[in-house]
């Protein structure tokens, strides 16, 4: 079978061309090629790695912005609340004052009043001392004309007295 | 249609001359008488010629098949389209001798003390019996080989200086398509078998790919050569796979080839030979594969074309060619498949060699 029979010829022209063919390949187009792809998947790979630091930058961005927004509107509600409970304490403070003022006010005015009518009092007593000396110097002059009328003239001024 | 016939009828001439050549050939080795021989051979042959003339429908397809896989010292791409091919011989007494095929083109088919014979293949046997020669001729085969290289070569330096120029732009053109079956052979066949060291035998093994598939490409145009469903040629490609194992195996291939692990000593007067054929089963395997397959495509369809001749119908041709159609688009996919399965194979089996850590399975 010359099919099945290799040709020396063939097999040194193979072995001579074929490589040749590897050699001329391997140094002027694989070794180019190979490195393009390799810088190209390198460049990609870098660029995707970029645009997923990228990524994480932003969201560590967003995550501060979002504890700064948080921590701004807690220090808000602090001093909002503070305002408040300042606000609060000087109207309660205030009140508190003011109440004691009043009280210290009503109690003068006590005072006074106490004053006023102990000093009423003992005018009325001695109103009522020398109304009761002239009334007795009346009854004492009446009694010695009619004794009649020296008794409606004790009711009368009893009456009067009372009404004193 | 006409010049089709035509090359054909040619062919059934050049068949036929073969064929009844054949017995003269038989009877050669009972004449040993030198020159005698090759005047027999060329009265034969001219009497077969004649004879032919007058039956011009003598038709064999068995030698129209064999004389289009074998290889040729000229090119013929159609009847009277000759390419003829330098012939190039070595023999000891006489040196290099260099000449055009063209120049067996006369009455004997002799040349120089040369007789070029047409059997089930070509062959160039020297006049004198005695002198041995060694035919280094640039043959269709060759001729078909150093014009796929040559485009191979300015495919890929084509290719390269797009990757040189064009850095940083995203592939077009015909670089990216080269690009989408480099990657495919690197990252789908290399990376995977080969391991972590793939990168220095990638050249190779792309080079084996595209080498292969070209040829097989070629092999299918009308009226050229059938390289890769050549002997020498898938020898040469297997025996150079096997070099390259066998050069890079470490200690941990040889050791499990002579003293594998784990197996019984009694065993071992059965395992180490196997292992050993099986080492060399590798690369016959490789050869005889793709050997197998595109001699295989090329014989189903130069039997297809010849039933043609032989039914001459008007009929039955049309099928027929639909029926060649479909099988041609058939032999484009083992075009690939077959470059693939090579390349495939030959990685798995430098993976094998180079691999680390010993384990039982080595790609049995």
């Amino acid at each position: 079978m010359s099919l099945l029979t290799p040709n020396p010829g063939l097999i040194f022209w193979m072995l001579v061309v074929f490589l040749l063919v590897v050699f001329i390949l391997s140094k002027f187009a694989w070794k180019p090629i190979l490195k393009g792809l390799k810088d190209r998947e390198n460049e990609i790979q870098g660029a995707l790695d970029l645009a997923e630091k990228t990524r994480a930058e932003m969201a560590q961005l967003k995550s501060d912005n979002e504890k700064l927004i948080a921590e701004a509107n807690a220090i808000r509600d602090q001093i909002l609340r503070d305002a408040k409970d300042a606000s609060d304490r000087t109207i309660a403070e205030s009140k508190d004052k003011a109440a004691i003022e009043g009280q210290k006010i009503i109690e003068s005015a006590r005072e006074t009043i106490r004053n006023e009518q102990a000093l009423a009092v003992s005018k009325i007593k001695q109103e009522v001392a020398t109304l009761s000396l002239e009334i007795a110097e009346k009854v004492l002059r009446r009694e010695l004309a009619d004794k009649a009328a020296q008794e409606k003239l004790i009711a009368d001024l009893a009456t009067s007295a009372r009404l004193n | 249609m006409y010049t089709h016939l035509r090359r054909f009828f040619t062919i059934a001439l050049i068949a036929a001359t073969c064929v009844f050549n054949l017995p003269a050939r038989a009877d050669e080795p009972a004449q040993h008488e030198a020159g005698k021989i090759a005047e027999a051979v060329n009265q034969e042959e001219h009497k077969i010629e004649h004879k032919l003339e007058e039956h011009e429908a003598k038709f064999n397809i068995g030698e129209m098949i064999m004389h289009h896989i074998a290889d040729s010292h000229e090119w013929e791409f159609s009847h009277g389209v000759v390419l003829p091919l330098p012939v190039i011989l070595y023999s000891e007494d006489r040196g290099i001798e260099v000449f055009m095929s063209s120049n067996f083109h006369n009455e004997h088919h002799e040349y120089n003390g040369y007789h070029l014979v047409h059997g089930e293949s070509e062959q160039i046997v020297p006049v004198d019996e005695a002198r041995k020669i060694y035919d280094f001729s640039v043959t269709k085969n060759v001729a078909s080989m150093l014009i796929s290289a040559l485009i191979l070569i300015l495919v890929f330096t084509g290719v390269a200086s797009f990757y040189k120029n064009s850095k940083g732009k995203a592939p077009k053109g015909f670089a990216s398509a080269m690009e989408v079956i480099i990657l495919f052979i690197r990252d789908e066949v290399v990376k995977p078998n080969v391991g972590p060291k793939y990168e220095k035998y990638l050249p190779y093994l792309l080079t084996l790919f595209f080498f292969i598939l070209i040829n097989n490409i070629m092999g299918l145009l009308p009226g050229s050569a059938n390289l890769t469903g050549n002997i020498a040629v898938t020898m040469t490609l297997a025996v150079l796979t096997f070099i390259v194992v066998h050069l890079n195996a470490n200690g941990n291939y040889y050791k499990h080839l002579l003293a594998p692990t784990g197996v019984p000593a009694p065993l071992l007067i059965i395992m180490i030979p196997v292992e050993i054929v099986g080492v060399f089963m590798k690369p016959f395997s490789l050869m005889v594969r793709l050997f197998a397959n595109i001699t295989a495509g090329h014989i189903i369809l130069l039997s297809l074309f010849g039933l043609i001749f032989i039914f001459q119908s008007f009929v039955i041709a049309p099928v027929i060619s639909l029926f060649a159609l479909f099988l041609n688009f058939i032999e484009i996919m083992v075009a690939f498949i077959q470059a693939f399965i090579f390349t495939l194979l030959s990685s798995m089996y430098i993976g094998s060699a180079i691999e680390e850590h010993s384990h039982a399975d080595h790609g049995h």
